[in-house]
């Protein structure tokens, strides 16, 4: 496996063709062509080589892009003493990457930092963040796999002559990883293309404006510089208290990198994790159950949270509601047996499941970095780094974005967003401010929720339930029609200010393509729509998202909200 | 006339005239008021007292209110308001009305009509004459709703609902999902699934599903429009004189109804070639869908998103298909973005042969499906040539069935060259107790959506009081090709056209959706692009994106839209990751630099 580190950019031949020339030091037999992932032993038999399709280099016209890699000794990183930069970004995620190559292009000399501490479970990953290695990229993948199961069922419907077949998860494992480690190699070549110099290191502060970087040997090097951003994440947080929980649990930093299948899982927590975990394990085939100790997806809707989990139970999750874990052990045929609590009753149940997935909250990765050492201020409660509307946190040259700020959504696309505005306010280009507002996103369950702006019990709290109108529908997606597919928990709700012109604010969506769906909207929302613009919108027929173009029955009036017709 | 409002020219003049005859015509009472006037007030109370329902139109609070009054002056002779009529009548301002009330007169005159059969007859049992019909009928109107399928040259036939619900975007969109389920199946390998390689699929199990869906629907409509208590009618209509209609059964039976209004609702069917063989042996939309055989190795004739649609639905499920094409693909589209769905379904594919025309089909060997031999010849040359299929689709474009509806004999105007009908912006026709909503309408997007939104809009206005038109601006479209192709606001070239090359920004970027990585499809196939006008704060004039799941993409962009769009506006906006749609908040690249829209990375 190819971890950061390894091999250095210098050490890359681009494979070349489209034009019909090859370029190849040293050459490769052709046969190798369209071999992702695979190795290749070299025609001096002394190396191999591994192809990664890395989607575009830019050269290849319609070829399959591929580039190889070549191990080879790791070049010495590390010049004696210690170096300056402009801006040095700890932590090699979606925001550090954005906020060091937008500083860099700005014609800032920056460096990133990244380091991954491997998992209990051993798994460890490359460049890119939580998103890209065991977080948003291969979740959705997976979660495709897992649809692409459902439209097994219906081709049948549709006249296609196929019986539901086996799923093989060591195949797919096998590909979404090579996907993620085409993106690692992505952004290490996209931080040499923009000179952003990059170290596998670990880091911790020294003073506050120099870091200590130790390699995987052990090395150690001081980095100074005038702005420092950290940009660390989080980590999925283990519910330690829990006797063997540690030992035999999992999270989602191995779930995507296991080889093969998890078999019959218990995933433990109510977040959007948990149940997108849940949600495609089940969709692969396998026996999965949830347990959720209070309410699930606590920070959305509650009327959408409902909605979404009485979907996946219909659709084959076993849920235990109400239920908190009290040991694991493992059975001497290696399974894992959980006991666990019923809250309301105390009456104790057991299990047997062959993997156990935490996903009871995440961590913020502040606790090795000696925050102290420079001065920078966290939350006792959260360990989240305190910053303010600028990113700065309690010293002024040092910042926090993504998700070990506190108070900012866990996203990947604010992240980016945030790190981008932060360089060029650091770089002077604009004094333009992160708008946390407003922030769209979708929940990847088996029946996607997208939503953007406030919640129903938010808008109530925030304006009064008098002045609030929420108008809804249930539908049914014109695809679901020839399967027979039940629809009864696809619906779609805007909260809207009661008053003309009644201001849109939020929009809650729960059906196939949430995510597709809602990005527009969110737009509009950010452009001021009302509910009159909304409904003068021409709707695109027949489409899922012109239900919501089509809202008219309000909560107010008690009427039926349920779709009939076309 | 006061200096301070503009004189109207005599086009808008006559254009508010008939407006507002329109809207004292439709209505039983209707008072030209102003809201802070004390006399305007004192008429309402009257009414209200009578409970009688009034249509309010208050001219202080409209834009084009002083030309309302000054055009009502022409027409009543009195310059003032209130200005009051019932049943049509002018009764006069304030006091004639009081006058009015207390000789009995008024009463009188607020007794319905009773000479017509119904309030309103709409012609045309499809979305937009449905959705009229019903909230006309929602509103306490008496009203009737003709309908009868004329069976294609094929001899196929369908129910109540129309182009939409039988032979258009339902069953259309049906078989584009049953396509890309097999595109699905060949994905789903690659994910994981222990698919078998070759999976075939059976047309006819298809069908009959599809088939089974419309009929429902077909049903739903009809008890719809009973629960509602619109007389539906199985009849072709046809104009015999002013306010009266001729229905025609299945059988010949003819009945005669009268009507105060007339709602023309009867849309488009395909239009043939009209060359040797055409209606004999192919077929077109109206059969497809419904073709109880499947249709083997098919010539599709035509560059309209029908033909394109069809085309990649058939090809998606394992037919051989060609595409002749006489000149431009998608006509009135974007055009580069009409040429990547052209080399989309190639890559599927699609054969296209570009400047074609056939002009001969005949018919080789019959069965189910036969065998044709088709000639056709260059459209810039004399090249001839011939081709084996065992399906001709004709989708060449679709014509009004304007024609047979006794149009002349009221003297309603349609547009000689296209057969439809030219309506002002309250959907009113040159006659003013007929209007005309959806497909046979002229100069409108040709949108299931428009028609229900003009249908049920134009039924609020002509009996609800309401005054509220159908904005037809900005109107999104998808075309369901195999990859879909969405879009809102202006083509380039139009754009260009209207705001000139130099004021427009246009950004774009190809795309590769996540889901296609696993999946090994192309990675610079799908595409994004957006127009906007420079001098106008970077406003977004046109959206456009190539990839799947467009349709559901584009829909919150056209909101959007409605609300002015800026590139700001997209710039600032955080993506939903990961997603198709979330390219739109990262366009950085504009066609003018000349940079590689290529896509790099995550």
């Amino acid at each position: 496996m190819w971890g950061g580190g390894d091999y250095t950019p210098a050490s890359l031949t681009c494979l070349v063709s489209g034009s019909g020339q090859t370029t190849c030091t040293p050459s490769l037999p052709p046969a190798c062509w369209g071999m992702c992932g695979h190795p290749i032993p070299s025609q001096d038999g002394t190396s191999s080589w591994t192809l990664y399709h890395i989607g575009n280099c830019g050269l290849l016209g319609s070829h399959p892009r591929l580039l190889l890699v070549l191990p080879s000794q790791r070049l010495p990183l590390t010049p004696a003493g210690r170096q300056c930069y402009d801006l040095l970004v700890i932590g090699g995620g979606s925001g550090g990457l954005a906020c060091a190559k937008e500083a860099a292009q700005l014609g800032k000399k920056v460096a990133v930092v990244d380091y991954v501490e491997p998992s209990p479970r051993g798994t460890r990953w490359g460049l890119g963040g939580t998103c890209v290695n065991v977080g948003c990229i291969p979740k959705k993948l997976m979660h495709q796999a897992a649809l692409l199961g459902g439209m097994i069922h219906d081709a049948s419907h549709y006249g296609w002559k196929v019986a539901q077949p086996l799923h093989d998860w060591g195949k797919m494992a096998e590909a979404v990883q090579n996907h993620v480690k085409s993106l690692n190699w992505g952004h290490r070549v996209q931080l040499q293309d923009r000179k952003v110099k990059y170290f596998n290191f670990k880091a911790s502060f020294v003073n506050p404006h120099m870091v200590c970087g130790v390699s995987k040997g052990g090395e150690e090097t001081l980095l100074s510089a005038d702005h420092i951003v950290i940009a660390t994440g989080g980590r999925p947080r283990y519910p330690t208290h829990i006797e063997g929980a540690l030992e035999y649990g999992i999270t989602s930093d191995d779930i995507f990198w296991l080889k093969e299948s998890p078999g019959k899982t218990l995933v433990v927590g109510a977040s959007y994790v948990a149940l997108e975990c849940a949600g495609f394990l089940t969709g692969l085939g396998l026996d999965t159950t949830v347990m959720i100790r209070s309410v699930p997806l606590r920070a959305f809707d509650q009327q959408m949270a409902s909605l979404v989990t009485e979907h996946m139970a219909v659709h084959g999750t076993r849920i235990l509601r109400g239920c908190t874990p009290l040991r694991v052990e493992r059975l001497s045929d290696g399974r894992l047996q959980v006991t666990w609590v019923d809250l309301a009753s105390d009456k104790k149940d057991t299990g047997t499941f062959d993997t156990v997935l935490w996903a009871v909250g995440r961590v913020p990765e502040t606790r090795g970095l000696n925050l102290e050492k420079a001065g920078v201020r966290t939350n006792p409660n959260t360990q989240k780094i305190l910053v303010d509307a600028q990113e700065a946190t309690s010293v002024p040259h040092i910042y926090a974005i993504g998700d070990v700020a506190e108070g900012r959504p866990e996203l990947t696309p604010t992240a980016i967003m945030a790190g981008r505005l932060l360089a060029q306010r650091l770089c002077s280009r604009s004094s333009d401010l992160m708008d946390y507002d407003n922030v769209p996103t979708t929940v990847f369950t088996p029946l996607e929720y997208g939503c953007v702006g406030l919640s129903e019990e938010e808008a109530v709290a925030r304006h009064g339930e008098e002045r609030v109108e929420v108008y809804h529908a249930y539908y049914k997606p014109l695809e679901f029609v020839v399967p027979e597919r039940d629809a009864s928990q696809c619906y779609i709700k805007m909260v809207c200010l009661r008053e003309p012109p009644q201001l849109v604010l939020g929009l809650h969506f729960l059906g196939p393509n949430a995510g597709e769906v809602t990005q527009g909207f969110a737009l509009g929302i950010k452009c001021g729509a009302s509910y009159q613009h909304v409904m003068r919108t021409v709707g695109i027929h027949p489409t899922c998202a012109e239900e919501v173009a089509k809202l008219r029955i309000s909560k107010r009036s008690g009427l039926d909200p349920t779709v009939t017709g076309c | 006339m006061s200096a301070a409002y503009p004189r109207l020219s005599s086009a808008a003049r006559e254009e508010l005239r008939r407006r507002l005859l329109g809207l004292i015509e439709g209505h039983r009472v209707v008072i030209f008021s102003k809201s802070y006037c004390p006399h305007s007030a004192r008429v309402k109370e009257l009414f209200s007292s009578l409970g009688v329902d009034c249509n309010i139109l208050e001219l202080d609070q409209v834009d084009d209110g002083a030309s309302v009054q000054e055009v009502l002056s022409e027409i009543t002779n009195q310059r003032t308001v209130p200005s009051i009529f019932v049943n049509k009548v002018h009764v006069g301002g304030c006091d004639r009305t009081f006058q009015a009330h207390q000789s009995g007169v008024l009463q009188k005159l607020l007794q319905e009509d009773p000479a017509c059969d119904y309030d309103l007859i709409v012609i045309g049992g499809g979305s937009g004459g449905l959705s009229c019909a019903q909230e006309a009928a929602a509103l306490g109107r008496r009203v009737m709703v003709l309908d009868l399928v004329v069976p294609s040259p094929q001899g196929t036939s369908w129910g109540l609902g129309g182009t939409c619900v039988n032979v258009g975007c339902i069953p259309k969109k049906l078989m584009h999902q049953a396509a890309l389920l097999g595109q699905a199946l060949t994905d789903s390998r690659k994910f994981g699934w222990e698919c078998s390689q070759q999976v075939k699929h059976n047309w006819e199990t298809m069908t009959e599903a599809i088939q089974k869906h419309v009929g429902s629907l077909n049903r739903s409509y009809q008890r719809a429009l009973r629960e509602k208590a619109v007389a539906y009618v199985n009849s072709y209509g046809e104009f015999v004189e002013h306010h009266k209609i001729k229905a025609t059964d299945g059988n010949g039976q003819e009945t005669y109804y009268t009507a105060a209004k007339f709602v023309i609702a009867t849309g488009e069917r395909p239009r043939y070639l009209g060359i040797q063989g055409d209606k004999e042996y192919c077929i077109t939309s109206d059969d497809l869908f419904s073709l109880p055989y499947c249709p083997g190795a098919t010539l599709v004739v035509g560059a309209s998103p029908v033909a394109l649609e069809c085309a990649g639905f058939l090809a998606g499920l394992g037919l051989e298909v060609t595409v002749m094409v006489s000149s431009q693909l998608l006509q009135g589209f974007d055009q580069e973005m009409a040429e990547k769905v052209a080399s989309s379904m190639q890559q599927l594919g699609v054969r296209f042969l570009r400047k074609f025309v056939p002009v001969e089909v005949q018919q080789l060997e019959k069965g189910s499906p036969g065998k044709l031999k088709v000639v056709a010849k260059s459209t810039e040359g004399t090249e001839m040539i011939e081709g084996l299929y065992n399906t001709v689709l004709l989708a060449i474009g679709r014509d009004s069935c304007t024609k047979k509806i006794g149009l002349e004999k009221i003297g309603v105007k349609v547009n000689e060259k296209t057969g439809k009908i030219p309506v002002n912006d309250v959907e009113q026709s040159s006659v003013p107790y007929v209007y005309a909503v959806g497909d046979v309408v002229e100069g409108q997007p040709e949108l299931m959506p428009i028609a229900v939104q003009a249908g049920r809009l134009l039924a609020r206005r002509l009996f609800g009081g309401c005054l509220e038109k159908c904005d037809y601006i900005n109107a999104p479209t998808v075309v369901f090709t195999p990859l879909e192709y969405g879009c809102c606001g202006y083509a380039e070239e139009k754009a260009v056209e209207v705001y000139r090359k130099e004021n427009l920004e246009v950004y774009h970027t190809l795309f590769w959706p996540l889901e296609w990585t696993v999946a090994c499809r192309d990675s610079n196939t799908c595409y994004a692009k957006i127009i906007c006008s420079k001098f106008d704060n970077d406003r977004v004039i046109g959206f456009h994106v190539l990839g799947p799941k467009a349709g559901e993409i584009t829909q919150g962009f056209a909101a959007a839209m409605k609300c002015g769009l800026t590139k700001q506006l997209l710039d600032d906006t955080i993506g939903i990751h990961p997603t198709c749609a979330q390219v739109f908040t990262t366009l950085e690249i504009t066609k003018s630099s000349g940079l590689d829209a290529t896509q790099k990375g995550c």
